[in-house]
């Protein structure tokens, strides 16, 4: 046990003694269930000063248990004893995952499940302290909304959700994330072959993606209309230019000696493109790909505010907040996360696959 | 091949230059270089570095242009020479494809020259055998040694079965004893194929060792200050170097390399 974890384990122990002190002052009014889950903690914080049970599940349980418990009595009168707690069950869980990924010689298998076990289990924390917070602390919902508000508002307006989604992920961004990438990639081919292409474009380039997104919506509904074309057009202008750049940028990272080696073997141009340049290029593709997924959502979604039909998320957004319904432009910001964050994965996934040799992604033992 | 195809010398140059524009004057990397070397021949090039011995190599390959004299590859241009394949040419670092097995890498020259699947195949085996690496066709570059990428990259150059084998210092970044040991096979590999080989070095006692010529070239304008032909027999072994014709051999190198010297 390092000295770092053995902080965390007495900071964990102390919030939960105190949790305890409080939980005693206010008399009755914590209850039985609190006192006891205090007095756990409490125990478990100090089993360390004398190695017992060192495992990070023993921690990990106890801060379940303590969650578990202030979730079932969560309202908006929670006694004091409470806070003290959550900081406990926070510490806690911090000391299991701690544990947890400083052991050493783990199992494959187990290594690469806690990979992603981790940030869920993260994730998941983040969730629960937002509802406790939220709820205990009774913060108005137009401020925030517990998770459970949106989640039960998500789950009514599955139907209207769905339409949003197909509107501005599917046609407008996705079409104009393709068509942006996939014409930025053949322009960035052709101006490579034309010197003089690559020294006035690519400046021009970098002006366009200097333009501010708010400038760009309303001239591109002025031009192809309210539906989801115009909203199309917006993420082609803002996929393009990195896109563009990036692709050049990639042809042009191959070294002399490797090009040198293609001509030695009298290639043809084609020949050096797809065995050695395309390659080469791959790792900078992939990154304008990956930023360009996330610009495309912002790009549809925003573009939405300056005139749509009455479907998109970024409609939605837009008219609900001026409602205040704002559990429902929360269930829409999870449709957004929750497209940009599959969407960069898969493509994460998918440049692991194909530039498994970059020195970024080397595996010694493929 | 015909008796005739066979007297014409391997590399013909004639008062060969090759003058660089750079930005404090122009360099003469190769001033009047007159060379002949014949098929069969282990020459190796040696000189102290800027002496123009890479900027030889890569006018036979074709990879630079001579702005003046003439030079001859198997009777033809440079470049006809190198659209026909004459030549395998081994860099002075491996330059494999990081996303290509060694096994690709070795096969890209045939893929390249549109040779069928099943006979890529066959070459490839059969030069990875040829430089000890069976069984690591399959691994990627970044999972082998310095050594074996450079034998790697050796295979690759004789995987298409050219005549003419041009090397630019390719075991300059090996450490002493792999040296030795890809020398050693080296010189197996020449004497099995019968190939040409045009070695770069600038370690005297490898050039004794492998070459049956030598040529000595000297900086400041490159060019070539004496040709020294080694009479060491055919079978050479590494203790070979101890020995008094080899050292003598050593010397006259040596002081070939001191007279170009003295010249600036
Ligand atoms: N592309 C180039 N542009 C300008 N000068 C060059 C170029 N390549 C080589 N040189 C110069 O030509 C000379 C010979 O270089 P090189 O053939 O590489 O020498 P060596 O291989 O013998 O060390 C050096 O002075 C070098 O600086
Ligand atoms: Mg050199």
């Amino acid at each position: 046990m390092t000295g770092f974890q053995r902080t965390i384990a007495t900071l964990g122990g102390l919030a939960a003694a105190a949790a305890l002190v409080i939980a005693f002052i206010g008399s009755g009014e914590a209850g039985i269930a609190l006192l006891a889950a205090s007095l756990v903690l409490a125990l478990a914080g100090m089993r360390h000063h004398f190695s017992l049970w060192p495992q990070a599940r023993v921690d990990l349980v106890a801060s379940l248990g303590g969650m578990a418990l202030l979730l079932s009595r969560l309202d908006g009168d929670m006694p004091t004893a409470s806070w003290p707690l959550l900081i406990a069950c926070w510490l806690f869980g911090w000391l299991a995952v701690e544990k947890t990924m400083a052991a050493r010689n783990l199992p494959k298998a187990l290594s690469s499940v806690l990979s992603l076990a981790v940030p869920v289990f993260f994730g998941a924390w983040i969730i629960f302290a937002w509802e406790v917070l939220t709820i205990g602390l009774q913060i108005p919902t137009v401020l925030l909304p517990p998770p459970s508000m949106i989640a039960v508002r998500f789950a009514e307006s599955t139907s209207i959700l769905w339409a949003d989604f197909q509107q501005t992920v599917i046609k407008a961004a996705l079409s104009g994330y393709i068509l942006g990438c996939g014409s930025a990639f053949m322009v960035a081919i052709l101006i490579d072959r034309v010197p003089f292409l690559q020294r006035g474009l690519l400046p021009v380039g970098n002006f366009v993606s200097a333009l501010p997104i708010v400038g760009i919506a309303p001239i591109m509904v002025m031009w192809f209309g309210f539906d989801w074309q115009s909203k199309a057009a917006v993420v082609v202008v803002m996929t393009f230019f990195p896109m563009l750049v990036n692709t050049v940028a990639g042809l042009q990272a191959t070294q002399a000696m490797e090009r040198d080696l293609l001509r030695t073997y009298a290639s043809s141009y084609f020949q050096l493109l797809i065995k050695l340049r395309l390659p080469t290029a791959a790792p900078f593709i992939f990154n304008a790909l990956k930023i360009n997924s996330t610009l495309a959502l912002i790009g549809a979604i925003v573009a939405e505010f300056f005139g749509t039909p009455i479907v998109g998320l970024g409609f939605r957004i837009s008219t609900e907040v001026g409602r205040m319904n704002v559990d429902m432009v929360w269930a829409e910001i999870v449709v957004a996360a929750l497209a940009g964050s599959l969407s960069y994965g898969l493509l994460s996934l998918l440049e692991r696959q194909v530039t498994f040799w970059h020195p970024s992604n080397r595996r010694k033992t493929p | 091949m015909s008796q005739d195809s066979n007297s014409i010398p391997a590399i013909r140059a004639d008062r060969l230059c090759l003058t660089f524009d750079s930005n404090d004057g122009p360099v003469h990397a190769l001033k009047d270089v007159d060379l002949t070397i014949e098929k069969g021949d282990f020459v190796s090039f040696i000189g102290p570095s800027g002496c123009g011995k890479t900027t030889l190599l890569r006018v036979i390959a074709d990879l630079e242009h001579p702005t003046g004299g003439a030079i001859s590859v198997n009777g033809k241009t440079p470049e006809e020479a190198r659209l026909a394949g004459a030549y395998g040419y081994v860099f002075q670092a491996p330059a494999l494809l990081a996303w290509r097995t060694i096994e690709r890498n070795i096969g890209l020259p045939l893929e390249i020259m549109g040779i069928s699947r099943a006979e890529q195949a066959e070459r490839v085996k059969r030069t990875l055998e040829l430089v000890g690496l069976d069984g690591f066709g399959r691994k990627f570059p970044w999972q082998l040694s310095g050594g074996m990428q450079q034998r790697a990259s050796i295979a690759r150059a004789l995987a298409f079965d050219a005549e003419l084998l041009l090397m630019d210092e390719p075991f300059g970044a090996l450490d002493e004893i792999v040296r030795d040991h890809l020398n050693e096979q080296l010189l197996q590999l020449w004497k099995k194929t019968g190939k040409t080989i045009c070695f770069v070095t600038h370690s005297i006692p490898e050039a004794v060792y492998l070459s049956t010529r030598i040529v000595v070239m000297s900086p400041r304008p490159g060019r070539v200050t004496d040709i020294i032909e080694s009479d060491l027999p055919a079978e050479r072994p590494l203790d070979i170097r101890e020995s008094k014709r080899f050292l003598e051999i050593a010397q006259r190198v040596r002081n070939g390399l001191r007279e170009g010297h003295s010249y600036d």
